[in-house]
């Protein structure tokens, strides 16, 4: 095999499993160890360059990154990564300072984007700093898309949303609230902008099409416009009986919406089995703890009114199995009418550009969405851009950021006349950690502690109120022993081929048998005679150069490596080294990491 | 040293013996020797051979002497029975506890120093009085705890650290054992485990005093150019005249060789060791022949490598004394010692 090269930033960035699964590609093993320092405001800063909002995602985020965690490999259960970032964020000092500016002396570039959740946002937050005009139009009151609308305040309290606005906001930005666009075609005929960006979210709750919806209207809500309606204060009731139908994490907002306003006995319906349920695990044990009913395998078949007035509804009950081709169909068992006094809707959200008129060279491709360019989030028009759930459906915050950064590199390039296809190249540092001999520069003794439960508000004070934040987030106590969990998959087992004395010391002292020295093969021929075989396919495995003594080869699975350093402690050479690998994220503005100049700081044998 | 010990996380997918236990099961306490000492990888071969074998950890005594050697037995198996003896009277302490015992594995570790030196003359008695154990005497040409000074099995022309050269001549472990009539005589080095294993396994297996020298260098004071016990030497010129492969009761021998270049030896507990001959001329079962060979060998230059001589069948220890079948320990006391009474009727009947 060809030996690995360990200085593409790729390669030891996949290694840290959480950070590779974060779409913004947060730095979490470094932010861990800052709070696990105490050093809370900076861990807070790490967090905002690339995932921009700390404090909302530390509650929200859908968290690729902890089924990634390589503890769940090692263990089971992943570290609390987001309940971590909330710590940063309810711990940080004020970070006036720290936050980027605007310049007073401006570039001369407008950029208009519309709709103020957080893929725009992050646009401007990226554009702002560089001296761009940026001008946003919103339709509701206020900013925040579905971070505002959909998301209650249980959940995320409005003061964490607006203070983590307000740092990109007070930039400078230009917002017009309660200002819908109607016509793509007039903002771009009209007004001067040189670049616009559609960031308006995925605003339409699904129908559900069924006999006596139209009869039943005034007790049938769809979830997020219900949501949107208790957030400004239209709503503050609902029956004792609800049914919420559907079982994603929009459900799991209205369920527990329903509880604080007054209802009672609150049902989820679901149409399939739990494996197939689109709500995040933690959001589904949340519910349950609020003591909703989560029924599964009941299909609604009708609305029933009485008196001109919703009684209940009519469900299947399912079984559902393989057909020949492989999916799953239904056969009805039985029927069941459930009484209810408010039907929930909350069956998936679509996009809707009624207001993009098509023949303004911006290009509809499949189920009427714009065709935006995956790398560049470009439509077919120039200088047109769409990012967050506009662009390609309903994701999710962290998502939509990610899409924001990228979207404004592309912005910054145009409006530059760079071609947007040339986007700055990550780079990578990469410094040793050792202190002593045995010493470095992280906590490197695995600490076999289970994961930290999270504490709530007790349930009955909880539900009383809609604004009482339901989880207490972790204490100094809780945070302490939690930080020690993570792995420190950043800090990387570094390796010199021609250093090796080929000694076994590193091999023999691995404790999950990472480790072979052995003679050179392929892929799939070296991966069967490891010390253990190299059976998780996802994991790269790292060959060296050939060493000195035999020319056989060092290489290592990355699959269950827990960054104990005890290779580097027991090697007599310093063949192996605890190296800490900084990804360098490149932003709207920034050069490309990998000039010279930056290659030469990273360290090399 | 360390200062944290080895993670209690293991690779869930670990392979585990007929005990249902793995490898890490056979671990001792974190090593306190240098960085990338042979003796670790010693151990780390023995833990693998005591997981192979399926030993019960308490049915094994690991006894040492003193020495950097003799530390490592606290680096394996933390549940077995261990005895750390006064300097280089490890072998007599083994015999002591086989002669109380015998049903019990002992594996004695032990080092140039403490075997050639100090302990020479008990050794020495052990191959004679043919002690059933397994003894490794982990080989490195120095005296490491001491800070590097040439040992009884340096090499003439060996240079220490510090560039000055042996001129005395080497004890050599693997004759003095052959010309004493040791029935299981091998050299291995710590740098590969695939000859090392089934060499230590074998030995285990044998019934009588198994004797392997094991090359296992010193990386603080004798892994440097000039020095004939480093890793790179012994690898340079290592030649192995055997290849020992150990196949265990009841499992089925895999590996095939053309006829005629393996001799199989079958253990006295049934288990199987096949030994193929590297060099057609070699014969491991004519003591004279092989000494004649390891000279010859020798005066290239080269290391001789391997299970170099074994004979099975032969009388051990208890079998000289003529002891009971029973270990003595689970002899009743009363049957042990009868008694001032059944002394004086014995002594009557000399009157």
């Amino acid at each position: 095999m060809r030996p690995t090269n360990t200085r593409d930033p790729q390669y030891y960035h996949k290694v840290v499993d959480c950070q590779w699964a974060c779409p913004a590609h947060t730095n979490v093993p470094e932010y861990i160890r800052l709070i696990a320092d105490g050093r809370y405001t900076e861990s807070y800063m790490l967090n905002r360059k690339s995932n921009v909002f700390p404090g909302i995602l530390g509650r929200t985020c859908d968290r690729p990154c902890e089924p990634a965690c390589r503890r769940v490999r090692v263990e089971d259960e992943p570290v609390a990564i987001c309940r971590l970032k909330r710590v940063a964020a309810d711990l940080r000092d004020d970070v006036t300072d720290l936050l980027p500016k605007a310049p007073e002396l401006k570039n001369g570039k407008r950029v208009a984007l519309i709709g103020a959740g957080p893929a725009s946002l992050t646009v401007a937050n990226d554009l702002m700093p560089l001296g761009y005009e940026v001008v946003i139009f919103e339709a509701l009151s206020k900013p925040g898309g579905l971070m505002r609308t959909n998301i209650p305040s249980f959940r995320l309290p409005v003061s964490v949303l607006e203070e983590e606005m307000a740092m990109i906001l007070d930039m400078g930005v230009e917002v017009h609230y309660n200002h819908r666009i109607e016509s793509l075609k007039a903002l771009l005929d009209e007004d001067d902008f040189d670049a616009v960006f559609v960031g308006t979210g995925a605003p339409k709750g699904k129908e559900l099409d069924i006999p006596g919806r139209a009869e039943a209207d005034a007790n049938v809500h769809i979830g997020i416009e219900w949501l949107e309606s208790i957030h400004f204060g239209h709503i503050d009731s609902v029956g004792e009986r609800v049914l919420v139908i559907g079982v994603g994490n929009t459900a799991m907002d209205c369920c527990r919406s329903s509880k604080r306003m007054g209802g009672n006995d609150i049902k989820v319906m679901a149409r399939k089995d739990r494996p197939y349920f689109k709500a995040s695990p933690w959001e589904l044990e949340d519910a349950e703890d609020e003591l909703i009913d989560i029924l599964v395998n009941h299909s609604p078949q009708k609305f029933v009114v009485d008196n001109g007035r919703l009684t209940g509804m009519v469900f299947d009950i399912v079984e559902w199995t393989e057909n020949e081709k492989g999916r799953l169909v239904s056969t009805k068992l039985d029927e069941v009418f459930l009484p209810a006094d408010d039907v929930i809707l909350a069956i998936g959200q679509d996009n809707a550009f009624p207001w993009i008129e098509r023949d303004i060279g911006i290009e509809f491709g499949e189920w009427d969405m714009p065709v935006v360019d995956r790398a560049t989030f470009m439509t077919t028009r120039e200088g047109v851009f769409v990012g967050g759930d506009a662009a390609w459906g309903p994701e999710n915050i962290i998502w939509a950021v990610e899409h924001g950064h990228q979207a404004a590199i592309s912005i910054h390039n145009y409006c530059q006349s760079v071609p947007i296809t040339e986007r700055p190249a990550d780079g990578m540092n990469l410094i040793s950690t050792k202190m002593g001999i045995h010493e470095w520069r992280y906590s490197n003794d695995y600490d076999p502690v289970d994961r930290t439960d999270m504490r709530y508000v007790e349930l009955e004070k909880r539900v009383a109120d809609m604004k009482i934040e339901a989880e207490l987030g972790f204490d100094l106590k809780e945070t302490a022993r939690e930080v020690e969990r993570c792995l420190n998959c950043d800090v990387q087992t570094d390796f010199t081929a021609n250093l090796c004395i080929e000694c076994d010391a590193c091999v023999d002292v691995c404790p999950v048998l990472c480790l072979t020295i052995t003679h050179d093969g392929e892929d799939d021929d070296l991966r069967g005679r490891l010390m253990a075989p190299a059976e998780n396919l996802d994991q790269a495995l790292y060959v060296s150069e050939g060493l000195p003594q035999t020319k056989r080869v060092m290489v290592k699975d990355e699959d269950l490596c827990v960054h104990c350093g005890l290779c580097a402690e027991r090697c007599p050479t310093a063949a192996w080294d605890m190296a800490q690998f900084d990804l360098l994220t490149p932003y709207a503005g920034h050069e490309s990491w990998t000039s010279p100049a930056l290659a030469a700081s990273t360290t090399s044998p | 040293m360390s200062y944290i010990t080895k993670p209690v996380a293991r690779h869930p997918r670990m392979p585990v013996n007929a005990l249902g236990l793995t490898a890490r099961d056979y671990e001792g306490s974190m090593s306190t020797l240098c960085a990338g000492c042979g003796h670790d990888s010693v151990t780390a071969a023995l833990i693998q051979a005591f997981f192979e074998l399926d030993v019960e950890p308490h049915r094994l005594a690991k006894l040492s002497g003193i020495g950097c050697s003799s530390k490592t037995p606290t680096y394996f198996v933390r549940d077995a029975h261990g005895f750390n003896s006064v300097h280089g009277r490890m072998p007599s302490i083994a015999a002591g506890a086989n002669a109380a015992n015998k049903d019990l594995l002992y594996v004695g570790i032990s080092g140039d120093g403490d075997s050639l030196s100090i302990g020479l003359g008990q050794l020495c008695h052990a191959i004679r009085r043919n002690v059933n154990m397994l003894y490794v005497m982990e080989n490195n040409g120095v005296y490491g705890l001491t800070k590097g000074q040439f040992s009884a099995s340096a090499d003439i022309g060996s240079t220490s650290k510090g560039g000055v050269a042996n001129r005395q001549g080497p004890i050599n472990p693997v004759d003095l054992a052959l010309s004493l009539g040791a029935t299981f005589v091998a050299r291995s080095f710590s740098g590969d485990k695939g000859q090392l294993v089934p060499i230590l396994k074998a030995g285990m297996s044998h019934s009588g005093f198994a004797f392997i020298d094991v090359i296992s260098p010193c990386v603080t004071f004798n892994d440097h150019k000039g020095s004939t016990k480093s890793y790179a030497h012994t690898r340079e010129h290592m030649h192995e005249v055997i290849e020992t492969d150990f196949v265990p009761l009841r499992a089925e021998i895999k590996t095939a060789y053309a006829e005629g270049s393996v001799k199989a030896v079958t253990m006295h507990d049934g288990s199987v060791v096949r030994l193929r001959k590297v060099d057609d001329k070699y014969n491991a079962s004519d003591r004279g022949a092989v000494l004649e060979y390891l000279t010859e060998v020798r005066g290239r230059g080269e290391i001789a490598t391997g299970l170099l001589y074994l004979e099975e069948g032969g009388e051990d220890m208890h079998g000289f004394e003529n002891t009971v079948d029973t270990p003595l320990v689970k002899v009743p006391y009363e049957t042990l010692c009868p008694g001032s009474g059944a002394l004086s009727d014995l002594q009557k009947e000399w009157r």
